[in-house]
């Protein structure tokens, strides 16, 4: 599986996301600027946390206007497998190709901590390989990770089972304690907590190797 | 011609910020706040000599950038200057 990482200006765990992909796919994922007009042929693109233009204006806003994101949407709408953790969860839900908004915490606080997270559904591409596995920790580390859509969005999250994982113990206010979630088509995820820093057991962890592997098995 | 684009969140949107505002004015004795909410204002100096094509323009941008309609409302105003 060939994999790209997009990189924004204060992108910082695009490393970290590049580093996962390599020991788990056993190959050296692609690194795209955000200048790019076109991604390269790729299997999986993963959008990767950070603080893409010092979270001006919005976290993500600026980035989810970049040239080569306008590439991702058009080519995610056609299929292509695209996962963003904390601030690539931000920049899709401000590109349109996720629902919903991510809010400041309502404690007001940065969090950052190993976070314990209920699989809600374990059918997606990004799941499936966690096979009866109900809860899995990674951390989590951001100040907007408050989950927030309307009534009738939330409604539809939930019958279509697009609600993937949920924070046991609440971090920051996310409603219905959304950790991640997918898009109707179920091939593009977003979710705050980092599952490419819970690789190693230098982690602390290793939850995250089969969310990566998940796509592999699913791409097979 | 200048444009003055104020941003809040939507009425029903948990507003955390305004919230320790509000509370934080009440520690420091301002009574008979019942709520505060926060917000942005952008401005923007436009080339556009024309009133309704300025609005329109601040209108699109509001829409697609300034603001996050998910979440946030907006107000336009524009101002022509001599």
């Amino acid at each position: 599986m060939q994999s790209a990482v997009i990189v924004f200006p204060a992108s910082n765990c695009d490393r970290d996301a590049a580093t996962a992909l390599e020991r788990v796919t056993g190959r050296r994922p692609l690194m795209v600027w955000h200048e790019e007009t076109s991604l390269p042929r790729v299997d999986f693109v993963v959008i990767p946390g950070g603080f893409s233009y010092g979270d001006y204006l919005r976290s993500g806003a600026i980035a989810a206007r970049s040239p080569i994101v306008k590439d991702i949407k058009r080519k995610a709408e056609g299929g292509l497998p695209v996962a963003g953790f904390c601030n690539g969860f931000q920049i899709l839900t401000e590109a349109g190709l996720l629902p919903g908004a991510l809010m400041r915490n309502t404690g007001l606080r940065f969090v950052c901590r190993p976070q314990t997270l209920a699989i809600v559904n374990p059918q997606t591409m990004f799941t499936r390989a966690y096979k009866d596995k109900a809860e899995i920790t990674v951390p989590i580390a951001h100040f907007d990770g408050n989950y927030y859509a309307d009534a009738e969005t939330l409604n539809r999250l939930k019958k279509q089972g697009q609600i993937v994982f949920k924070y046991k113990g609440n971090p920051n206010g996310s409603l219905e304690d959304i950790a991640g979630i997918v898009n109707e088509q179920g091939n593009v995820l977003g979710m705050m907590p980092h599952p490419e820093r819970a690789v190693d057991p230098v982690h602390g962890g290793t939850d995250g190797i089969a969310l990566f592997k998940s796509v592999m098995e699913a791409l097979r | 011609m200048k444009a003055i684009v104020k941003i809040g969140l939507k009425p029903g949107v948990l507003d955390p910020q305004g919230r320790t505002i509000a509370r934080s004015l009440d520690h420091m004795g301002f009574e008979g706040v019942a709520n505060a909410r926060q917000g942005k204002i952008i401005e923007l100096d436009l080339k556009s000599k024309d009133k309704a094509e300025a609005l329109k323009q601040v209108e699109e941008m509001s829409r697609k950038l300034l603001a996050n309609t998910v979440i946030e409302d907006y107000e336009i105003e524009i101002i022509e200057q001599n």
